[in-house]
C-alpha cells in the first residue's frame, strides 16, 4: 500500500514559509523594490519575450548537466536496461538523458565522449515499435503513446569504436516526464502575460485533466481485467462439460474393449 | 505604474532566480523496472546535505510479490535495509553531501522475475514562479485556496497510482490464471488419454499367456 505520501510542501494554510510563490501579483514584484528591472516601464516588456527563451534554455542545460533531480543507473557496455511506463493513450512522454564514463583514474564519471551513442527502444502494448533510434551520448527523446496500456522503454548504448570496456562502467542519467509536467510555467507566463493567480488555476486545470485521463485509463483496465475473467470462466465451463465427456465415453469405450478381450480368451 | 510593467519589471530578478534555483532543482523519478531472478539492481542519485528524499516501492508482479532493499549513504552505510518486502515507504534526511544508492535484490529468488515499481522524490515541490524572496503578504483566499486544491488534487494522483498498481498485479494473476487453464485443460486431455490406454494395454498384458517365458523356464 503506497503510504499517505505527502508530497513535500506541506501546505497548511495562509501562513505558508517562503517557498510558495508570493501573494498579489501587482505588490510583489512592485514592492520587492529589488533588481535592475524594477522601473523600467514599457521599453523591458518587449526585451522580455526575447530574453526569457535564453535563460530557459540555460536553466534546461544547467539542469542536466548539474545532473539536477534525475538519478543514475549504472550500465556496461551492450548492457540492455528496461523499464514498463504504464499510461493511456496520447501521453507525451520525454526523456532527458545524460551519459557519462567512468574514469578510473580521476575515480569518478566524467561526461561520455561523441562515440558512445545511446540506442532507444519504445515498445508498446502490442509489440509495435513506436521509437527505434539511436541519439548522442546527451539529449533527449520524446514519443506519444498511441494505445493504452503498459509501455516497454529500453535503452543500451553502444560505442561506434568498438573500445573494449574492461571494466567500463558507464552512468546513464535518466529523467523521464510524461504529460502536465512538460509544461514549463515561466513560459507560460511570459507568452500568455497570465498572472500567478492565472497560472495556479492552470496548474489545477492540468491536474484535473491529468485525473480525467487516468480514470479513462482505469476504465479501459477494468473492462480488459473484466474480459480476461470472462475468459477465464468460460474456459473452465467447457473444459468441465469436455472432461466429464472425454471421461465417460473413454469408460466405455475401455469396457467394450475389455469385454470383447474376454469374450475373444474365452473367459467370459 | 500598471500591472504590465511592473510584471516586466520582475522578469530579470526571477530570471536570476530561476537560474539559481536550477541548482537545487528538486527531482523525482517514478519508474517500473524488471528484476531478473538472482539479479540486482542499483540506482544512484545525488543529493545536497539537509534535503530530505522518500521512497516508495511496491512490487507488482513475480513470485511471492517481495523483494529486499537497501539504502546507503555516501559513506557507505546503510540507512535502510529490508528484506522481502511487498511495499515500502522511506524517508530520509540527508545529512551528507554526495551520492545516494538505493539497491533492489531479487538474489534470493531462483527463478521469478519480479516487476518492481519505486518513486524517489528528493527535495520540495518547487513553486510553479520562483520568486522566494517575494513573500512579503501573506497568500489571499484565493491564492491559499488554490494551495489546498492542488495538495489535494496531488493526494488523489497518488491514490490513483496506488490504484493503478494494485489492478495490474490483480491483472497479472488473472492473466496468468487464464493461460493456466488452457495449458491445464490441454495437458489434461492428454494424460486422461495417455492413462487410459495403457490402463487397457496392462490388463490385456496380464490375461496373455507367456508363451516365451514358459519355454525357458521348461528347457
Amino acid at each position: 500500500m503506497r503510504r499517505g505520501h505527502h508530497k513535500k510542501g506541506q501546505a497548511q494554510g495562509p501562513a505558508k514559509t517562503p517557498s510558495d510563490s508570493a501573494g498579489k501579483v501587482a505588490g510583489a514584484c512592485g514592492t520587492q523594490g529589488a533588481g535592475p528591472g524594477a522601473g523600467h516601464g514599457r521599453g523591458w516588456g518587449r526585451a522580455r519575450a526575447a530574453g526569457l527563451a535564453l535563460p530557459l534554455l540555460l536553466g534546461q542545460l544547467l539542469a542536466l548537466t548539474g545532473g539536477g533531480g534525475a538519478f543514475y543507473l549504472e550500465v556496461s557496455e551492450q548492457e540492455e536496461k528496461c523499464f514498463i511506463q504504464e499510461i493511456p493513450d496520447g501521453t507525451v512522454i520525454i526523456g532527458n538523458y545524460k551519459t557519462e564514463l567512468y574514469d578510473p583514474a580521476m575515480e569518478k564519471y566524467q561526461p561520455s565522449p561523441q562515440w558512445i551513442n545511446l540506442f532507444v527502444f519504445v515498445k508498446d502494448p502490442e509489440n509495435k515499435n513506436l521509437l527505434a533510434r539511436q541519439y548522442g551520448p546527451w539529449g533527449s527523446f520524446t514519443f506519444t503513446s498511441q494505445s493504452p496500456g503498459e509501455h516497454q522503454i529500453c535503452l543500451h548504448l553502444e560505442s561506434i569504436r568498438f573500445a573494449l570496456f574492461y571494466d567500463g562502467k558507464l552512468a546513464i542519467h535518466l529523467d523521464m516526464q510524461l504529460g502536465e509536467h512538460t509544461n514549463d510555467y515561466m513560459e507560460l507566463a511570459a507568452n500568455d502575460k497570465l498572472t500567478l493567480l492565472h497560472l495556479r488555476i492552470q496548474q489545477l486545470v492540468e491536474q484535473v485533466e491529468k485525473i480525467q485521463k487516468e480514470q479513462e485509463y482505469q476504465r479501459w483496465r477494468e473492462e480488459r481485467f473484466r474480459q480476461t475473467s470472462e475468459s477465464t470462466n468460460q474456459r473452465v465451463l467447457w473444459w468441465f462439460i469436455l472432461q466429464t465427456f472425454i471421461l465417460v465415453a473413454t469408460g466405455i469405450w475401455q469396457m467394450q474393449h475389455l469385454k470383447s478381450f474376454f469374450k475373444a480368451k474365452k473367459l467370459v | 505604474m500598471g500591472s504590465v510593467a511592473s510584471r516586466s519589471a520582475c522578469a530579470l530578478p526571477l530570471l536570476l532566480l530561476l537560474l539559481l534555483l536550477q541548482a537545487e532543482r528538486p527531482g523525482g523519478a517514478e519508474l517500473t523496472f524488471e528484476l531478473p531472478d538472482n539479479a540486482k539492481q542499483c540506482f544512484h542519485e545525488d543529493v545536497e546535505q539537509g534535503v530530505k528524499f522518500s521512497l516508495d516501492y511496491q512490487v507488482i508482479t513475480g513470485g511471492h510479490y517481495d523483494v529486499d532493499c537497501y539504502v546507503e549513504d555516501p559513506l557507505g552505510n546503510t540507512i535502510y535495509r529490508e528484506t522481502k518486502k511487498q511495499y515500502d515507504s522511506f524517508t530520509h534526511q540527508a545529512e551528507v553531501k554526495g551520492v545516494y544508492q538505493f539497491c533492489f535484490s531479487n538474489e534470493f529468488s531462483t527463478f521469478s522475475h519480479k516487476t518492481i515499481y519505486f518513486d524517489f522524490q528528493v527535495g520540495d515541490e518547487p513553486p510553479i514562479l520562483p520568486d522566494m524572496g517575494n513573500r512579503v503578504t501573506a497568500l489571499t483566499q484565493m491564492e491559499s485556496a488554490c494551495v489546498t486544491i492542488h495538495e489535494a488534487l496531488k493526494t488523489v494522483i497518488d491514490s490513483q497510482t496506488h490504484y493503478r498498481l494494485r489492478e495490474a498485479q490483480d491483472r497479472a494473476r488473472a492473466e496468468d490464471l487464464n493461460s493456466r487453464v488452457s495449458y491445464w485443460s490441454v495437458g489434461e486431455t492428454i494424460a486422461l488419454f495417455v492413462v487410459s490406454f495403457s490402463q487397457v494395454l496392462l490388463l490385456k498384458s496380464f490375461f496373455t499367456e507367456k508363451r516365451p517365458v514358459s519355454r525357458m523356464v521348461h528347457s
